[in-house]
């Protein structure tokens, strides 16, 4: 009785885990294979729609546009977001609670509507679709998200340290950016590596803000369109790769607890 | 008279409605060591951040070397303060940190290394240059802050209860180094802390404060022997307080009666006059003893052994308000419920403004 109570919940954790991963494995498996459809049987493995999709410029220069997109819209973010919430732990200001719940408030709003709010609003200023704009779009979705890691982390301990710093005569840039930021560092890079992940396979704001140039998510959904095959196995592979590493780096930066 | 290194003029400061200085004034001399001494919500530690240039007062002006310093920031006043947590920057070396305050200055690396090893070395850390914060204990940790306070040379070094944080060994031990590096460095220090024993050790100039004022400033001994207020009478040290009434006044000598007889001292008040009389504990003599003034008869109502005495509180038979606070010999046969004798020497009152 007790061995089958264990086997049955062994099993269900089993088909949990399978539920959740099983997509993820079967798009890495058919990414493997030799012949040209991403269905069984399995053929593989091979690394043919690998090279197919390394030489494939649009593909490339998609990726390598994600990546800068990704990176500075990212940096941007996390830059906002420390000063935003350094001001708000910082100095008493007027409605502090309210502009605070307000600078978190996009994290509840569907990427759809701010994509969509972002194209009436740069057709209305004339600006074109491109890199920047979608970049833009990322700054917004992420910066709350920066905003709020960071803020969470800021105590009150850190009041006297900038205190110290101040007293010793340095001026408040040099305070920010020898004292705050890098006892803040863990947070900030927590900012930044989900920043980079969000912004890396994120498709509704880029699909909507970029027309030539465009990212990878987009550029994957353009390749989609003319049926699977298993390129498309293979830079989705090579997407949730990129997607894992960074999702590492930030659980390595927010979780690693430095000795007090 | 010479310029007083720091010269607080009519300070006074509120936060919102409530008023935490009210009208203060204080001199500091060169290369004193001056205590705030009081209770926690005396001021005490409001008056040091405006001094460190942390607060804007409400009113009044701070002066350090005859210069208008009160909104002068922190960076640019010479003063340097030791936080009570030591605030220390826990992402760098110690060294880092000691020469931290030079390297504001734009001194030279070499040069601030060697400025900070002899910093540290003053604190007795020259061994600790390249650990991190972290690796210290809490009093080293308070010698790195120390250092690296002193290392840019303040006028003034101000210390937030820099001996608060530790256990009470560490507490008298480091109370005595304090003691040593200031006559060294000679740098005036000013030290708040609310422990009257820390005080007495340590002040060339103890400034009792309460309720956002100063109640009574001056040598630790005189303040002791002497105090001023009945404030300062209680808090700094214990005492019994006789309430009292002038009833006769004669020729420079004045009879006062209180709940437990009548008194004569010298003095002058005019009859009827209400008089508040302190008497230190160790000057109360318990049971059979030459002395000139009798407090009547009281009962004992605890006695704790402190080692080298016992501490013994007794309540007056005649007047049931009042509590007497003695210390006998370790070596006395003294218990509760006891009924003892009071007496004191009339030299030995101390008369109380208020």
């Amino acid at each position: 009785m007790h061995r089958a109570v264990r086997i049955v919940s062994w099993l269900y954790a089993l088909a949990v885990y399978a539920f959740i991963f099983l997509p993820v494995v079967v798009l890495v498996l058919f990414s493997l294979q030799s012949t040209s459809f991403p269905i069984p049987p399995f053929t593989g493995p091979s690394l043919r729609w690998y090279e197919a999709v390394l030489s494939d410029t649009r593909l490339t220069s998609a990726l390598v546009n994600s990546l800068l997109v990704a990176s500075i819209s990212s940096l941007a973010a996390v830059t906002l977001g420390f000063l935003s919430a350094w001001g708000f732990a910082r100095f008493v200001l007027p409605g502090s609670a309210l502009l605070r719940g307000l600078i978190t408030l996009p994290l509840t709003v569907s990427y759809l509507i701010i994509g969509m709010g972002l194209l009436v609003l740069f057709n209305w200023a004339g600006v074109p679709k491109s890199l920047l704009a979608a970049g833009i779009g990322h700054v917004v979705i992420n910066l709350p998200l920066c905003f709020a890691i960071i803020y969470s982390q800021m105590g009150d301990h850190q009041v006297n340290i900038e205190r110290a710093a101040r007293d010793l005569g340095a001026p408040e840039w040099k305070v920010l950016l020898l004292i705050t930021v890098p006892v803040m560092a863990p947070a900030i890079f927590a900012g930044f590596f989900l920043s980079m992940t969000f912004s890396w396979d994120e498709f509704v704001i880029s699909f909507l803000l970029t027309r030539f140039e465009t990212t990878l998510p987009v550029e994957i959904w353009n390749l989609l369109r003319s049926g699977l095959n298993p390129k498309t196995n293979a830079v989705g592979s090579l997407v949730f790769a990129v997607s894992i590493v960074l999702v590492v780096l930030f659980e390595l930066t927010l979780l690693r607890r430095k000795p007090a | 008279m010479s310029t007083p290194l720091v010269d607080i003029r009519d300070i006074s400061h509120r936060f919102g409605q409530l008023a935490v200085l009210k009208n203060v004034s204080l001199r500091i001399e060169p290369g004193s060591y001056t205590i705030l001494l009081g209770p926690s919500g005396s001021g005490k530690t409001t008056l040091l951040s405006i001094l460190g240039g942390f607060v804007n007062p409400s009113e009044g002006k701070v002066l350090i070397r005859g210069e208008d310093c009160t909104s002068t920031p922190p960076a640019r006043r010479p003063t340097t303060t030791v936080f009570q947590d030591y605030a220390l920057f826990p992402h760098m070396s110690v060294g880092a940190n000691v020469g931290f305050g030079l390297r504001m200055q734009g001194v030279d690396a070499a040069t601030r290394a060697a400025k900070a090893r002899e910093a540290l070395a003053l604190v007795g850390l020259a061994s600790a240059f390249d650990k991190k914060p972290h690796q210290l204990s809490g009093g080293q940790r308070q010698r790195v802050a120390l250092a690296r306070a002193l290392v840019i040379e303040p006028a003034v070094l101000l210390l937030d209860e820099p001996l608060g944080a530790l256990d009470l060994k560490l507490r008298r031990q480091m109370q005595d180094e304090l003691k040593a590096i200031q006559k060294r460095v000679g740098t005036a220090f000013i030290h708040v802390t609310h422990d009257q024993e820390e005080a007495m050790a340590l002040a060339d100039h103890c400034v009792v404060m309460n309720d956002g004022r100063i109640e009574d400033e001056g040598p630790p001994e005189r303040v002791y022997a002497r105090p001023a207020t009945r404030f300062s009478a209680t808090f700094m040290g214990e005492s019994t307080i006789l309430a009292g009434k002038v009833s006769n006044n004669d020729n420079g000598r004045m009879t006062i009666a209180t709940g437990t007889g009548s008194i004569s001292l010298p003095g002058t008040s005019l009859v009827g006059a209400g008089l508040a009389l302190a008497i230190r504990p160790e000057h109360l003599i318990l049971g059979e003893g030459k002395s000139d003034t009798s407090l009547g008869t009281a009962k004992v109502s605890d006695v704790v052994f402190q080692g080298s005495f016992k501490r013994v509180l007794a309540t007056s038979d005649q007047d049931p308000g009042l509590q007497f606070i003695a210390k006998a010999p370790a070596s006395a046969v003294i218990q509760s419920g006891d009924k003892i004798g009071v007496s004191c020497n009339a030299g030995d009152i101390i008369q109380l403004a208020g």
